[in-house]
């Protein structure tokens, strides 16, 4: 409905050119917004039909439908609940312990030669080790508890925002400190006022590839180790053949990923205003 | 005020900057490389210095060293203490040296932020000078909303708003267009009045030496070194355009044209003969 209501208003205004181009341009965005919601409503339609019309097994892939019922149900009895604030507690620990360390080091790195010569063959030697690998390790120094699961949170978030926050900081332009320093400023208000500002875009790309990493990590260190949480829920599933809330726990997870994304998008409009609009 | 004075006479306790054998030398891969020669200087309180000469004749790196952000070679380099609580200079950058991160305010304001003057002075003293720029409407614009002039309004605010004893300016009009350094040679000049701060003005333009300055010197090309110094006679306040329409602007302008012609051409035949 809207989508012709949108479709019609370029040819009601065409003969006037002054009021044509911005009425084309906002019907242009909600067609695409649209089409970005298109895309996953077909592939669902299509998935359900699939199963219902037995087309694909549903002991694998149950019915959007199911999936959804199966999602009431356990946002009802409160389990749904309890295991989504177990990973998102986690998830948040492990964003402050890693992702604060890592934001103060990565600019310092920026600032500085020497810490960064020092550092940062530390950094790149380390990062290539896949972070999943290094579950085991942590389980073993870290124990079952909380704390194995915010560390592997922490570790992911880590690096995305330490790399990030150095370049971003290399990437000021050299003037920006000349005016700062003729201005007086004085360590701290270099880091407050030049780095840290003029590197937030970048560090915002490395939350944002953090974050993507810290859920991962978070759902493997729960499925391994743990007794609540969203990865936990998905093994516990398969350990009771509940196919359903195997597929509620992947769906969580997807809506937790674009709802980060969204906000950090959201986040940059705010923080980084004099990035928009360029 | 100063205009007439000789070189001898400034000598005595009215100088603002002095330099004595003052000197450059930067190390590269092929060995030093002498950017600026012992120069010795008096620049007297409340002169409008300007210095012209042709690129990389070592007047940036002057100004750099005037300015803290480059420590010099040789000789010594002697600036009269400001008032408690001034800073002794501020510059005014060539290009976009605005941070793209604040406002226009908040990038005039700076100066004063980084000495934690109270909100009210800062207020006041920013206002003014965004007044005095016609940058009032634009205080909460970014620098990419505003045009190459504009941006250099607020770098010249940004300046005057932290009530330095000496102003650095280094061809802050170079990248705009006629029409628009005209008009900031003009807003500058009034600003000035207000204060008569001691400037020192880098350009490679003689008209803008001549239009702006109460004394010009003449730099040599490479390695930088001065040829010259000539007093500016003209009385202020000065009105840009009526200046330029008088005879003897354009005989100084001439004169001046006369020696850096030299100096041009050498840098030139330096740069064709590296460049083989």
């Amino acid at each position: 409905m809207t989508n012709v209501a949108e479709k019609a208003k370029p040819d009601v205004h065409k003969p006037d050119v002054k009021v044509k181009t911005p009425a084309f341009r906002i019907s242009t965005e909600s067609i695409e917004r649209l089409l970005n919601f298109a895309s996953p409503l077909i592939l669902l339609l299509i998935w359900e039909l699939a199963a219902r019309l037995g087309f694909i097994d549903v002991r694998f892939f149950p019915a959007p439908s199911k999936i959804f019922s199966q999602l009431l149900i356990l946002a009802e009895n409160g389990s749904l609940w309890v295991n989504f604030w177990a990973s998102m507690q986690r998830l948040f620990w492990g964003f402050l312990f890693g992702g604060i360390p890592a934001l103060v080091l990565g600019v310092t790195m920026g600032l500085s030669r020497p810490l960064r010569m020092l550092v940062e063959p530390l950094i790149s030697a380390t990062y290539p080790v896949p972070k999943s690998a290094i579950l085991p390790l942590v389980l073993l120094i870290c124990g079952l508890g909380e704390a194995s699961k915010i560390v592997m949170v922490a570790i992911g978030i880590f690096y995305p925002i330490v790399i990030n926050s150095m370049a971003g900081v290399l990437e000021i332009n050299k003037i920006h400190f000349d005016v700062s320093r003729n201005f007086g400023a004085s360590r701290w208000q270099v880091f407050r006022t030049v780095a840290l500002p003029g590197a937030m875009p970048l560090i915002l790309t490395g939350v944002r590839l953090g974050i993507g990493l810290g859920l991962v990590l978070i759902s493997l260190a729960e499925i391994v180790g743990a007794k609540s949480g969203l990865g936990y829920m998905m093994w516990n599933a398969w350990e009771i053949l509940s196919v359903e809330t195997m597929y509620v726990g992947l769906l969580v997870i997807a809506i937790l990923g674009i709802a980060f994304s969204q906000s950090i998008t959201e986040l940059e409009r705010f923080i980084v205003p004099w990035k928009h609009g360029r | 005020m100063s205009d007439t004075m000789t070189q001898d006479a400034t000598a005595a306790a009215d100088v603002k900057i002095r330099l004595r054998g003052l000197s450059k030398t930067f190390e590269t891969k092929s060995g030093p490389f002498t950017a600026l020669e012992p120069m010795t200087l008096d620049i007297p309180t409340g002169c409008f210095f300007m210095i012209v000469g042709p690129s990389g004749c070592g007047k940036t790196t002057l100004l750099r060293i005037l300015a803290g952000l480059e420590k010099s070679s040789g000789g010594s380099l002697e600036i009269t203490a400001p008032a408690k609580g001034r800073p002794s200079n501020s510059m005014v950058f060539q290009g976009d040296s605005l941070f793209p991160w604040m406002t226009v305010f908040e990038n005039a304001a700076y100066g004063l932020r980084m000495r934690h003057r109270p909100e009210g002075e800062i207020r006041d003293v920013v206002g003014h000078y965004l007044q005095r720029t016609g940058l009032s409407r634009f205080h909460n614009s970014y620098p990419h909303q505003l045009s190459g002039g504009m941006r250099q309004r607020v770098s010249i605010a940004r300046a005057f708003a932290n009530d330095p004893d000496i102003l650095l300016m280094d061809e802050p009009f170079s990248a705009l267009d006629e029409q628009n350094k005209i008009l900031l040679q003009e807003e500058l000049l009034r600003i000035w009045e207000e204060t008569r701060k001691t400037v020192m003005f880098i350009t490679h333009s003689v008209d803008e030496a001549v239009t702006l300055g109460d004394r010009i010197m003449i730099m040599t090309a490479h390695p930088g070194r001065s040829k010259l110094i000539v007093d500016v006679p003209f009385e202020r306040p000065r009105r840009v355009l009526e200046l330029r329409a008088r005879p003897e602007y354009g005989e100084l302008v001439y004169s001046i044209w006369g020696h850096l012609r030299d100096e041009v051409q050498r840098a030139r035949a330096l740069d064709e003969g590296s460049a083989k």
